[in-house]
């Protein structure tokens, strides 16, 4: 049996169930009011508190509105006919062997050269890995433990350390702050939890890789990542998924905090299904991530390299607050075909001598559209404040497009601002001399992207730096001719 | 090895080459000269399979393949190398990469086994200490704010690695002081071999001082209208090229 059998039997079967009498179903029907958000919490077991944090965030959410003002253009999105709870499957009922798997998405692992153990990972074989929208399972839970580093779903974290769970969860992004953001509150899913606590450097990077199997189940994980005063933590997200028909909401969260003189490096290579050539069937990708810079002398860097996806609405961000606190955006995002993506970042300063870095690497080829929207905002008593903003697009063919819009605004007469902005098309003399070296077109177009991307690929931890690269070449094969 | 038959091409809906034949023996070394514009570069590109150029009459072939229907990799993979007279910048693609990547893809398409890192920056060491060269070119990207000199050596390094049967260096003496030019020369005389073939495009006769061609042509529009020995290279140096262009006028 394909796993896509596996989920159309057992939806099928929920329905025969029906919803209000079996929280204990494995995929919800399609719906949203009060009684589902109490399900989902139910469901999860949670204390009391996360049902009111819940409901609370969906009640405010009734009175919000859909942000209209992102260039990206889609059909209205009906969030009564998306599925808001999916359960991990059993371990009788995952794949046992690759064999099972559909045979689209191995190929895309094996043209990224996943090893073959991790590859059953990613394709929930059961091995510890996070796939659907409950987390089964976290690896290297122990040695973290040893280093007193907490690395767990937020649902076990809800459990365990509720105390950690009730000081930050919806500090920085709260319930309030966007439309998205407060449905995911409403009805988030699962995600990760990590805590470093002071004066601890996390010894491993932390991967977690999401994967969206389950048809018609709106994801919505949240992450919130905890760096006390003097620790530091690197943090890798990565994720392919397998072609479908429908498109796919994903509204996820990710809140990071870091501490007097902590550092937070968060990586993230996102790969979703971007839809076939019409741009039918992929995924719809709205993300709230933003980065507190709390303490004095913190420091938190996003590293995004974005290929897949429908449309793209992402602004990872950060709040500089503590004096002398530092906040990095490097970004290499890709639209080919139909794909949309609105894109960029906000540094906010509002300590002093706080400092940002801004490279954005933006590729357009096929139709694909591209826009930067950059805000550096320099606060009134942000004295000393510097930000460095480098913005260059790349066109492949004439069809795409790319427009930048960076937002400034300065209250503090001190600030120190630069920008650059540069945008190049893949010239014939450039293709031209590459082949006559011997290298095919395909190889040629990848070389000078993947040159084009360099800087953002230099801050990505190794062996996802040599990932990000080949996944560009992928999804950038037949982008030209 | 190669054999040009009444080449006719069109650039921009110009014709510029004329009826042009030529032909090179294994291991030969041939010198095009002409005056600028009269088609040398074109000759190249055609050669090398560069896209907007239309090729109305004629044909060549190299090894006896039909070079025209190929595509350029295809050609290079052939053992067809053109040494660029404006070699092209490559910003952000690392040298070294580059070309282990061609040389790879070459091999691939021979069905001849690819090099590994370490096999490769051995053969990468040996061709420098062939060339006289330092290895500061390989850290940087492909040609990127190289100087003119650095650029032309550039070349010649990756002719010595890509090893073809047929390079053709398009003035890779233009614009070289006397010294970058006997590194040049040096390079190219390095590379010498019975089995393989150059055809080095010139203006000047300055370059066959140090690289001693079999034959010399003198190209103009679009035509080959003498050949000769190095002697018609002194001739064209003492008499100028208004000479030819007169004679190519009554021919
Ligand atoms: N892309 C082009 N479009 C139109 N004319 C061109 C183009 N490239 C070259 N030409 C013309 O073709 C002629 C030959 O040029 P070229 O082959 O570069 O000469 P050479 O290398 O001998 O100096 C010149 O008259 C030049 O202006
Ligand atoms: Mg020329």
């Amino acid at each position: 049996m394909t796993s896509a059998q596996a989920v159309d039997d057992i939806v099928g079967s929920e329905y025969e169930h029906g919803f209000t009498t079996d929280i204990a179903s494995e995929t919800f029907p399609p719906g949203l009011d009060e009684g589902v958000v109490r399900a989902i919490s139910a469901r999860k077991g949670e204390p009391e508190f996360m049902t009111e944090w819940r409901l609370k965030a969906y009640r405010h959410w009734l009175t919000m509105r859909e942000p209209a003002w992102a260039a990206v253009y889609y059909p209205k999105i009906d969030f009564q006919s998306i599925s808001y709870f999916s359960a991990p499957k059993r371990p009788e009922d995952m794949p046992k062997s690759l064999d099972e798997i559909d045979p689209i998405l191995l190929d895309t692992y094996n043209k990224l050269g996943i090893p073959l153990e991790e590859q059953k990972a990613l394709a929930g074989i059961a091995v510890d890995a996070v796939f659907d929208s409950v987390s089964v399972a976290t690896t290297f839970r122990k040695s973290l433990a040893e280093a007193g580093v907490i690395f767990c779903s937020i649902s076990e974290a809800v459990h365990d350390y509720p105390e950690l769970i009730q000081q930050h969860l919806g500090s920085v992004v709260p319930h309030t702050d966007n439309y998205y953001a407060g449905l995911n509150a409403a009805v988030y899913s699962d995600g990760t939890f990590v805590y470093v606590p002071k004066g601890v450097r996390c010894p491993m990077e932390l991967s977690t890789y999401f994967r969206i199997n389950a048809r018609n189940t709106g994801q919505f994980e949240r992450t919130l990542i905890v760096a006390e005063a003097g620790s530091y933590v690197s943090y890798l997200e990565g994720c392919t998924a397998p072609q479908r028909d429908e498109n796919q909401l994903h509204a996820a969260v990710v809140e990071l905090i870091a501490m007097e003189d902590a550092e937070i490096k968060y990586s993230t290579v996102q790969n979703w299904y971007p839809g076939d050539a019409q741009g039918k069937g992929g995924i719809y990708n709205f993300v709230t991530k933003r980065g507190d810079c709390r303490g004095a002398r913190s420091k938190i860097s996003w590293t995004q390299v974005e290929t897949g996806s429908a449309i793209t609405w992402k602004y990872p961000s950060c709040l500089l607050r503590g004096d002398g606190s530092v906040g990095e955006f490097y970004s290499v995002a890709v639209t080919k075909g139909r794909q949309q993506a609105d894109t960029g970042t906000k540094m906010i300063h509002i300590g002093k001598n706080t400092s940002s870095t801004i490279v954005s690497k933006g590729i357009s080829a096929g139709e694909g559209t591209q826009t930067y929207r950059g805000l550096v905002r320099i606060g009134p008593r942000a004295e000393g404040a510097r930000n460095h903003t480098q913005c260059d697009s790349l066109l492949i063919g004439d069809r795409c497009s790319a427009n930048t819009f960076p937002y400034i605004e300065v209250k503090h007469p001190s600030a120190n601002m630069e920008h650059e902005a540069t945008t190049s098309k893949i010239s014939d003399d450039q293709l031209f001399y590459c082949r006559s070296r011997g290298l095919t077109e395909e190889d040629a177009v990848s070389m000078i992207v993947n040159g084009f991307c360099k800087e953002v690929f230099n801050e990505l931890p190794m062996e996802f730096a040599v990932e990000a690269q080949k996944l560009l070449s992928i999804s950038l094969e037949g982008a030209v001719g | 090895m190669l054999a040009v038959k009444g080449l006719r091409a069109n650039v921009g809906g110009k014709e510029i080459l004329r009826g042009l034949d030529f032909s090179v023996g294994p291991g030969e070394v041939h010198a095009i000269m002409g005056p600028n514009g009269s088609g040398k570069s074109t000759f190249a590109h055609v050669l090398s399979g560069r896209e907007g150029y239309e090729v109305t009459a004629g044909s060549a072939t190299f090894e006896g393949q039909d070079l025209l229907t190929l595509e350029p990799e295809e050609r290079a993979q052939l053992g067809l190398f053109l040494a660029f007279q404006y070699p092209v910048e490559l910003p952000g693609v690392n040298n070294t990469y580059f070309l282990k990547a061609a040389l790879n893809s070459i091999l691939k398409a021979r069905g001849e086994p690819e090099l590994d890192a370490v096999s490769f920056l051995r053969l990468i060491k040996e061709k420098l200490k062939i060339l006289h060269l330092d290895d500061s070119l390989l850290k940087r990207a492909v040609n990127a704010g190289f100087s003119g000199g650095e650029k032309k050596r550039n070349e010649i390094f990756q002719m010595a690695l890509l090893e073809p049967k047929l390079a053709i260096l398009d003035e890779t003496d233009s614009g070289l002081d006397i010294d970058a030019l006997r590194v040049v020369a040096d390079g190219v005389n390095a590379l010498r071999s019975p089995e393989r073939s150059m055809i080095v495009v010139t203006h000047y006769q300055r370059l066959l001082d140090y690289i001693q061609p079999d034959v010399v042509h003198v190209l103009s529009k679009g035509r080959i209208i003498r050949s000769g020995g190095k002697e018609l290279a002194l001739e064209l140096e003492e008499k100028g090229y208004g000479w030819i262009d007169a004679e190519g006028q009554a021919a």
